[in-house]
């Protein structure tokens, strides 16, 4: 027992120490100008592919629902406010008329009635919460109701994220087709081109991304956590011990939407665009793949996996334009051959690498002890 | 225990790993930025431009360079991803600082890109035909409006004699755009209303806010559109005006063949057609369709003959990784690529300086360059007075010209122009 509490008292530590990295001092050095606007703004950008990966990672490595249709989440997170953001260009655009530029580009000379509301910050982030969690709630009902898993379920989520897609790429859908949502100007009154506003969006994505880490990670300590990671890992078990499996599918499912919608809204603002190519079915397996190199079934590693890759992404397609697919398809396939469990495996692996050849005798000396025979002893007589 | 510290600990470390890192310019170069899709949906379309403009800085930097100074450069890829076209664009501008950008292909990269050039004070050079209603200060529009393409093409076909017209399009702003301008001008030319095709779309108030026939990105389907072509060109010289995009060419042109409607009978003029695209095409399915651009390869002027040899040469001999060697040829975008390199060469040495506000300054005041397609003049409105080509498509993806509009002003604010 005491050394679980040191552990957590050493875990507590860390994770205060990166999130008071990014939360203060990161933003500190930007504010001072040692740390330049177009990397916070990065920054910000990968923290909340962070909160897509976990997202994931709570569906495919915590509950082994391996869902394709999260880049969906995010996406309507991202056009809920990118329709607030929208409204708040005034008549600052393109054809300085007090309706999106799409819009005038259509036809129309009024806002059609369901953009109205979206002129509140309120109701814009009411519905980030609500549009994604009720989709969520009405499709996984259906779906865990008729106890679809496995693959099927994968194709399923597929087959939303791209129906989705497809309507939205049409300019009918009055959401601005193919280009989508760009040249946003406002949040709350801030100028996004302000280094000032982009730095508050980052602390916001950082402060986000810590709080989600913290509950999930105080929620898989719980019964739930448990019964979450026994339906993974046996589901036929878990539902003949009496235990609802689809409720608790249902909530996870719900809960891991609204993550990817509260990413996909802070990333819109940070990144200055949402179009229908963003809820491909590719973006989502992207997401995945994230998971799979940072490590599934942990909380840390969707969160490396997310900044790791991208931060290789942006890295590389400067450095190496014509290779750099080649060496993220590269990094995949030895993720997937020879690391299996991810970035987050590596230490373990190393020590155990390390153990193998340093100290054969300790090992040796610790298997041939007889400390467990007291134990065995003493619960003996209370037999 | 350990291994979790460890973990975090990584997280940290990749962490600052990721955020170190800028590379300083030499101070004999200037850093030039160029932003196309290598990978991905695009990649097709817009590696040509990459080469053609790699091309264009080696014989500039063998002539001496800009102001004395050797172009160095910065090719980064956008893959096809428009949020990932934002954050390079900031890598130009914020990280590198590049003096210039040359880049984009479709109108939503550009809208992409367009807030991080606004708010940086950059330059972008952009080359591939859109839909107008746009004039940003920090663009050049190389690119044809959609009066030096769609409208001379529209002449020319009633000129011909053709009296109906089918207007047909992929489903994004260019097309909708473009076919809103053409409903107006044919209009305004006196082609009645039931003699265009494709269908309209009205508002509540019965204002038309769509013309034409629309299909998605990646459509395969053409038998019904096809079929419905086939009825709407019974009893009249009919032509349909096409903005169809990329691959759905190949399903519509086949499904075209099938019904029995040729060249001849029912002529298609496309605007995103170009040489560089019969490569992925079946030419010889397309023989006798039309294109009109601002430039043909097949043009016969010297200045064209020498660029079309440099550049085959220059592709025979580079050793910069990824390019294509085989069956290279050059179209209208690689053209006009070519041309902004040399346009803003001559904004930079008008202006003796880098500083944008000056080059823009420079181009503003109308600066003139011979290019392949004949003389471009830069205009006030960021855009470029060219002339316009009308062609046929021959059996080897080359066009033959037919007809020449010389010296046409680039207008980018077309839609209420014409009025009946």
């Amino acid at each position: 027992m005491s050394s679980l509490s040191t552990r957590h008292k050493a875990e507590l530590i860390a994770v205060g120490l990166i999130a008071l990295f990014f939360i203060v001092i990161f933003p500190l050095l930007n504010a001072h100008g040692l740390v330049s606007d177009f990397t916070i703004n990065l920054w910000g950008k990968y923290l909340c592919y962070a909160l897509l990966a976990i997202s994931v990672d709570l569906l495919w490595g915590y509950t082994g629902l391996l869902s394709l249709g999260q880049a969906l989440f995010f996406s309507l997170g991202g056009y809920m406010m990118g329709m607030y953001l929208m409204r708040m260009i005034g008549d600052l655009g393109q054809y300085h008329k007090p309706i999106p530029d799409f819009l005038v580009f259509l036809g129309w000379t009024e806002l059609p009635k369901f953009w109205k509301p979206f002129d509140s910050f309120p109701f814009a982030f009411s519905l980030i919460l609500l549009l994604p969690g009720l989709l969520a709630l009405v499709f996984g009902f259906l779906a865990f109701r008729s106890r679809i898993k496995g693959v099927y379920f994968s194709i399923l989520t597929q087959a939303l994220t791209y129906g989705a897609s497809l309507m939205f790429f049409r300019n009918d859908m009055l959401m601005g087709g193919n280009n989508g949502f760009t040249d946003f100007k406002f949040i709350l009154g801030h100028d996004l081109r302000q280094p000032a506003t982009q730095r508050g969006l980052f602390i916001v994505t950082a402060v986000v991304l810590l709080l989600v880490y913290a509950s999930l990670r105080l929620l898989s300590h719980t019964k739930f956590g448990l019964v979450q990671r026994a339906i993974r890992d046996g589901e036929n078990r878990v539902l003949f011990s009496g235990y609802a499996t689809a409720h608790f599918k249902l909530f996870i499912f719900v809960v891991a939407a609204l993550i990817a919608s509260i990413g996909g809204a802070l990333y819109v603002p940070q990144v200055g665009i949402i179009n229908p190519s963003e809820m491909t079915p590719d973006k989502s397996l992207e997401a995945v793949v994230w998971c799979a190199v940072g490590g599934r079934g942990t909380l840390v590693g969707p969160i490396l996996g997310a900044i790791g890759v991208n931060s290789l992404k942006s890295w590389a397609s400067r450095a190496a334009p014509d290779y750099w697919l080649v060496i993220l398809g590269g990094l995949f396939v030895v993720v997937v051959l020879l690391l299996p469990g991810g970035i987050v495996s590596i230490p373990a692996r190393l020590k155990a690498f390390a153990q193998r050849f340093r100290r054969p005798p300790e090992v040796a000396a610790v298997a041939a002890a007889p400390a467990p025979t007291p134990v065995v002893s003493e619960s003996k007589p209370s037999v | 225990m350990i291994s979790k510290i460890t973990q975090f600990v990584s997280v940290g470390a990749v962490a600052l790993g990721a955020m170190v890192g800028s590379v300083k310019a030499a101070d004999d170069t200037v850093k030039v930025g160029v932003l196309h899709s290598l990978s991905g949906t695009m990649a097709i379309s817009e590696t040509s431009l990459r080469d053609v403009l790699l091309f264009t800085f080696d014989e500039i930097n063998a002539k001496g360079g800009v102001l004395g100074k050797k172009i160095e450069p910065v090719v980064v890829d956008g893959a096809s991803n428009w949020p990932l076209f934002a954050e390079k664009a900031k890598q130009l501008l914020e990280q590198d600082k590049v003096a210039v950008t040359f880049g984009c292909w479709t109108s939503v990269s550009r809208k992409s890109v367009l807030p991080v050039y606004e708010k940086n004070n950059g330059l972008l050079f952009y080359p591939v035909q859109y839909e107008g209603q746009e004039e940003s200060q920090n663009v050049c529009y190389t690119a044809e409006a959609v009066n030096q393409q769609a409208t001379p093409a529209i002449d020319y076909l009633l000129k011909q004699g053709f009296t109906k017209f089918y207007l047909i399009g992929t489903d994004y702003v260019y097309p909708q755009t473009t076919n809103l301008v053409l409903l107006e001008y044919l209009l305004s030319k006196g082609v009645p209303i039931e003699n265009i095709g494709g269908g309209f779309k009205k508002d509540d108030s019965g204002k038309i806010i769509s013309a034409g026939k629309y299909t998605p990105f990646g459509h395969t389907d053409y038998q019904q559109i096809v079929a419905e072509i086939k009825q709407f060109s019974a009893g009249g010289k009919t032509a349909v005006v096409s903005t169809l995009n990329g691959d759905t060419n190949v399903p519509f042109f086949k499904e075209y063949a099938a019904s029995g409607l040729t060249a001849e009978t029912v002529p298609v003029v496309s605007f995103s057609i170009a040489e560089d695209e019969f490569r992925g095409l079946p030419a010889k399915q397309l023989v006798g369709q039309l294109g009109c651009w601002t430039y043909f390869q097949s043009i016969k002027s010297e200045e064209n003959k020498t660029f079309v040899k440099a550049f085959k040469k220059w592709i025979k001999t580079t050793t910069v990784p990824g390019i294509v060697k085989e069956g290279r040829v050059v179209d209208s975008p690689m053209v006009l690529s070519y041309d902004g390199v040399y346009l803003w060469k001559a904004a930079v040495e008008k202006a003796g300086s880098f500083d944008v506000d000056k080059v823009r300054a420079a181009w503003k005041s109308g600066l003139s360059f011979d290019g392949p397609g004949g003389k471009v003049t830069t205009q006030p409105n960021m855009h470029l007075t060219k002339n316009v080509f009308i062609g046929e498509s021959k059996a080897d993806g080359q066009f033959k010209i037919l007809e020449e509009f010389k010296d046409v002003y680039g207008e980018p604010w077309l839609l209420g122009k014409f009025k009946k």
